[in-house]
């Protein structure tokens, strides 16, 4: 079900006209509301009034995480205080948070763009859902909570953590919809089957979001949870979710909702502007947003963008599911690694389970990576020789995904911790003292 | 005939193996035999034991990986040479031993070898027709 019709089907003429219009307005008021951009735009020697078609967008400076957070904590705001209804702000990892602020409209806004994409995720009046993002400071619980209320879906906002209950309440109060990260989900669905629910829940439709997650990931939360799963995209420095999600109909890349925000892909080195169908760095500029306007937002995400009509009957642009930030890529001996790669080519060998932790360590000079593997009771064998067989075959998977050789540590199940919010897939021990490592 | 082996996955760490003993020590539960076979990394610890779906239970509820494993149990003459006529009528009958170990009884001070085969029902052939005696599973289980 297409939630928005006349926005999520309009023709891409009327929709460059209308992203034109209101980049216009959203620039002219950051002008002229927020000192950090007037200064930003004048050191770069551009006015709003230089901007007169959209491609006139890389005129604009760039906008950094560590912009947001030099303004700590409401520099970058564009109203008085008086008209902010909501602060959220950013998992910080390092330093100070970004805070973002919302005016009533804002919210409104943010509300649809979450019952569109909610929508496409096959969810309706007629289903139960279960959030379990935390509900907070972080933008995940709240803006899907309020787009679930806009569709009037029944909310049960459970929140994260406390596994156990998290079943009790599927099972007694039959959710049919599910909110959550992909590695909960997958933990979730671990849970419920060592729990003997497997063919008790009345689970359809599932969101998932807030990290990077592979195509075999899916199919495995799939066929835990019964359900069908979908990606959803957002950050708090734009909206929170709701900038993109994908449609349960066809499932092939996420619909952005792009009469809120104009999406551009640049290469994260030269920063010039990649034709659609290139993989590069989401940049995002908020066309609509009052509070906390922001131009030309570089997310360190990377994706590509689909400008087809998709077969669900939207028009709007679909951007790829990230495959990893460029911060959080790895370069081990000048090769570029991702975590996800890891999973994928960990899926791929007969019996092996996504539980994996990569570790950085220093061997003397050089950096060195160590990949543990929990060995489930699919993969464990009383020969010897299967289980050499089976590190030598994981070893070589790995080494011809990830173009390195890495040492491999087969180690017992739960020995990788289960987390309820972003999994943390990567220790690195490059600065520390290590232990049991690299031996 | 077909003795039940449990094997358990250890990662090469200090303690683990101390925890599988307490775990089942705990439970009442009696080890009759104990091989360890390690690796740089990480050890594969397999036990005959006088109630394997307790000692089961208790490690898979500690999260240990664990896997089965039908072995034969071999009674070798206290004499030199004893494991040598056994090893010899395998061999003429072209069977791949996996692995093997060795505890010697308390009542009768007589040997007993723990074998895993590539092929058990063709091993059991071959040594029923050499006269070797096997053990059952109960006495085995009752050592």
């Amino acid at each position: 079900m297409i939630w928005d019709k006349k926005h999520e089907c309009m023709p891409r003429g009327e929709l460059e006209k209308l992203q034109l219009k209101r980049l216009k307005d959203s620039v002219t008021r950051s002008y002229e509301s927020v000192p950090f951009y007037r200064d930003k735009m004048n050191k770069a020697g551009v006015k709003p009034s230089d901007i007169m078609t959209l491609a006139d967008i890389t005129k604009l400076p760039f906008t950094e995480k560590d912009d947001m957070r030099a303004n700590y904590p409401f520099g970058l705001f564009a109203v008085p205080m008086k008209d902010v209804v909501r602060i959220h702000s950013s998992s910080g990892t390092t330093g100070k948070p970004t805070v973002v602020g919302y005016t009533r409209k804002d919210l409104d806004t943010w509300a649809e763009c979450c019952a569109r994409f909610i929508s496409a995720a096959g969810v309706t009046d007629e289903d139960i859902v279960q959030i379990t993002f935390g509900y907070g400071l972080f933008t995940g619980g709240f803006g899907l909570h309020y787009g679930m209320e806009k569709v009037g879906a029944s909310v049960i906002p459970s929140g994260s953590g406390n596994t156990p209950r998290q079943l009790m309440l599927m099972e007694d109060y039959g959710s049919t919809a599910l909110v959550c990260t992909p590695s909960y989900g997958l933990h979730l669905g671990e849970a419920a089957q060592e729990a003997g629910l497997g063919g008790k829940l009345r689970m359809k439709w599932g969101l998932f979001g807030a990290e990077p997650w592979t195509h075999e990931m899916r199919s495995e939360i799939e066929q835990k949870l019964g359900l069908s799963a979908t990606d959803n995209y957002g950050l708090s420095e734009i909206i929170g979710p709701g900038v993109s999600g994908e449609c349960e109909a066809v499932k092939d890349g996420m619909h952005i909702s792009e009469d809120h925000f104009l999406v551009e892909v640049i290469d994260p080195e030269t920063l010039q502007p990649l034709d659609y169908g290139s993989r590069g760095e989401l940049v995002i500029t908020s066309l609509t947003k009052e509070a906390v306007p922001v131009t030309r937002y570089r997310t360190r995400d990377i994706s590509r963008l689909n400008p087809e009509p998709c077969a669900c009957g939207r028009t709007n642009a679909r951007m790829e599911k990230v495959r990893g930030r460029t911060d959080d890529m790895l370069i081990i001996r000048g090769v570029n690694v991702f975590p996800s790669q890891v999973e994928t080519a960990l899926l791929e060998i007969e019996g092996t389970e996504p539980h994996y932790m990569l570790v950085l360590y220093k061997d003397g000079a050089m950096d060195a990576l160590e990949v543990w593997v929990e060995v489930s009771e699919k993969m464990f064998s009383d020969e010897m020789k299967q289980m050499k067989a089976l590190e030598e075959t994981i070893k070589n998977k790995l080494k011809s995904v990830l173009g390195v050789s890495v040492k491999l540590k087969l180690v017992e199940p739960r020995t990788i911790a289960r987390s309820e919010g972003k999994a943390k897939r990567v220790m690195d021990l490059r600065n520390q003292e290590q232990e049991g490592v690299g031996r | 005939m077909k003795v039940k082996q449990l094997s358990i996955f250890l990662q090469n760490q200090s303690g683990r193996l101390a925890e599988v003993m307490g775990a089942i020590g705990n439970e009442g539960v009696n080890i009759r035999a104990l091989s360890l076979a390690d690796t740089s990394g990480f050890g594969i610890l397999r036990l005959i034991v006088n109630d394997i779906d307790k000692a089961r239970e208790v490690l898979q509820g500690k999260q240990f990986t664990v896997s089965e494993t039908d072995v034969i149990a071999v009674e070798i003459p206290d004499v030199p040479g004893g494991l040598a006529k056994v090893l010899s009528i395998l061999g003429e009958s072209g069977i791949n031993i996996e692995y093997m170990y060795a505890f010697v009884e308390k009542a009768s001070k007589d040997a007993v070898v723990i074998f895993r085969f590539e092929d058990i029902d063709a091993a059991i052939v071959a040594l029923r027709a050499g006269g070797v005696n096997i053990l059952a599973a109960q006495e085995v289980y009752a050592l």
